[in-house]
């Protein structure tokens, strides 16, 4: 239901987008015969009705038109950028949960004491800091200077082997940033919270071991909110990943967006956004299927 | 507002230095908008190519650009777009947020066609969405208030909702309706001035948030246009030259982090001094 609404928005966007695709293709010096043909051609002269229709259909096909830019399809293009994107977000995603998850519950356990106000300040301050910003100074230090990782681009691994994951290390840590501040931040605030429960009151006046109560009590009980900002935060590295991937020059979908946007390349645009919006359903379907398995108390409707 | 109203909303700042810093740094930043050609050395707009790219010295503080223009006056003034592009969005979308949740939560019909929208429009990445719409209205100021706006509108519509909701459960809310009270007078007796501090919490991350979110469409080239200074433009511009020139990018990247990081404190103080059934309502996301 979200996603026929959200495929009405995409595709009525880009249609009251000004700046006509045939005048960027043909140029100046096309004649009016050449137009009507082409508008023609990429049956741009339907009524807009009949035009979202065909679109949808092919949609469902899993043919999402043709790009004006590339003459290719426009999932063969978007394909060419996934693997970038894909593993992008997945290093991306490691550093949040290997520094997010085990600082927050570092600070939560220190509640109070001045660690856990300087990491608390620390991960705000991260947060705080553009993501391209981040990236220009890793680039800047690591690349420039140090020489440790390649500045830009990324070459696929499928030709180059696994060592060229290493193009992937400066971009995956600048988006991780702002990304693992957050999730720092609510793995304490939701650790804190479970924390004042009642029954983490009487495992410790039971005698249970401090760490034991920390582990089994209330952690246990905190990952559930863990889990669900996982989802909200893959959806704003959707979204950050456009400025990332423009930095460090990679070819994913992000920069794919950013110059389709440039070159008034509707379909890939469409395409592109619609991909971004069902991965990130999808993710959070996902999300709410594993509280199940997290808390066996969640009823699935 | 009386004296007394006015030491209980710095209370929270005093008993916590950081951020009562971090209130100091926006003041600053609004005289420097205010006061930016009484207090920039030179004419943020003036080329002089003999003296482009040169590292921070006595007479140019922040060095220059590649166009030979003063750093330091251009950091100051663009502390003005900042301030205009964080207010309008923070104004587009209370303005437009908070009737929308308020109605929401008073009228279940509505609410439930007004809630479903939200939805929809929270599934787009908020920057993916701003994207979208700089390209079908173009690059403008206005146009970038309006793009980052809609995705912190949603973000307040549900907020403000959630917390309708709960004043309307209020047993003197329920009074005051059973003696006779009209929804006008619940919305702006009762209503209203419960989501005022709430909303000031809301309105400081929606200002943070703004700004980054500001500052990477200028990066992109999509944001205010480049003739306008502002710290987002001042880094896209002076990329190329980052190791040629890496001071270019410190000064305005840094009131960047600075502002953002300060509205931040701000908002986290105000926070944790809400009534505390009000504080869950809001996620770490702002």
């Amino acid at each position: 239901m979200t996603l026929l609404a959200a495929s009405v928005i995409i595709f009525a966007f880009i249609h009251i987008v000004p700046g006509d695709p045939i005048y960027v293709l043909l140029g100046d010096t096309a004649t009016p015969d050449q137009i009507d043909a082409l508008r023609h051609q990429l049956g741009l002269d339907q009524p807009i009705i009949l035009q979202y229709l065909n679109w949808a259909g092919h949609v469902l096909e899993g043919d999402l038109g043709r790009s004006i830019f590339f003459q290719a399809p426009v999932l063969s293009v978007i394909a060419d950028g996934a693997e970038t994107s894909t593993l992008l977000a997945t290093m991306t995603m490691i550093w949040v949960a290997v520094i997010g998850v085990p600082i927050g519950m570092i600070a939560a356990v220190r509640h109070g004491t001045w660690l856990d106000q300087g990491l608390s300040g620390a991960a705000m301050l991260m947060a705080s800091i553009p993501t391209f910003w981040v990236g220009l100074y890793l680039i800047l230090i690591f690349a420039a200077w140090l020489g440790w990782f390649p500045s830009s681009g990324y070459p696929s691994i499928f030709e180059g082997g696994v060592v060229n994951l290493r193009y992937l290390v400066l971009p995956s840590l600048a988006l991780a940033a702002p990304n693992a501040a957050l999730i720092l931040r609510l793995t304490r605030a939701s650790m804190l919270d479970v924390s004042r429960e009642d029954y983490v009151r009487t495992a410790r006046a039971k005698g249970i071991r401090p760490w034991q109560v920390v582990r089994r009590h209330i952690w246990r009980n905190a990952l559930l909110a863990v889990v669900s900002a996982f989802g909200f935060t893959f959806a704003a590295l959707l979204s950050e990943a456009v400025v990332t991937e423009t930095v460090f020059a990679l070819p994913g979908i992000g920069r794919l967006v950013v110059q389709s946007i440039l070159r008034r390349d509707y379909p890939v645009i469409q395409g592109v956004i619609l991909v971004i919006v069902v991965v990130y359903l999808l993710v959070n379907l996902m999300v709410d299927l594993s509280y199940r398995l997290l808390d066996p108390r969640v009823e699935l409707q | 507002m009386s004296t007394n109203s006015a030491t209980l909303w710095l209370r929270p700042f005093i008993a916590r230095p950081i951020a009562l810093a971090g209130l100091g740094v926006l003041l600053a930043t609004v005289l420097a908008a205010a006061f930016a050609p009484w207090l920039a050395p030179y004419d943020p707009y003036a080329i002089d190519p003999l003296i482009r790219l040169t590292p921070p010295n006595v007479t140019h503080w922040f060095g220059t650009d590649q166009f030979g223009r003063d750093t330091l006056s251009r950091t100051i003034q663009s502390a003005r777009m900042a301030l205009l592009i964080g207010s309008g969005v923070v104004v587009f979308a209370l303005a437009t947020g908070v009737p929308a949740g308020v109605l929401s939560a008073l009228f279940p019909r509505l609410g439930h066609l007004l809630m479903r929208m939200v939805d929809v429009l929270m599934a787009f990445p908020t920057l993916l969405l701003a994207l979208g719409l700089i390209v079908i209205l173009g690059p403008s100021v206005a146009n970038v208030i309006l793009a980052i706006g809609l995705g912190y509108m949603t973000t307040t519509t549900r907020i403000v909702y959630g917390l309708t909701l709960r004043l309307r459960a209020e047993t003197y809310v329920e009074a005051s309706r059973s003696m006779g009270a009209g929804t006008v007078w619940l919305i702006s007796r009762h209503i209203l001035p419960n989501l005022v501090s709430p909303l000031l919490v809301q309105a400081s991350f929606v200002f943070a948030f703004a700004q980054l979110g500001a500052a990477s469409l200028d990066f992109l080239g999509l944001g205010a246009p480049p003739e306008i200074p502002s710290w987002g433009n001042m880094l896209a511009e002076s990329r190329t030259f980052i190791t040629r020139a890496p001071w270019l990018l410190i000064f305005p990247g840094m009131m960047i982090v600075a502002t953002a990081f300060s509205l931040n404190l701000v908002g986290d103080a105000l926070r944790d001094r809400l009534d505390p059934r009000f504080r869950q309502v809001f996620g770490e996301k702002g």
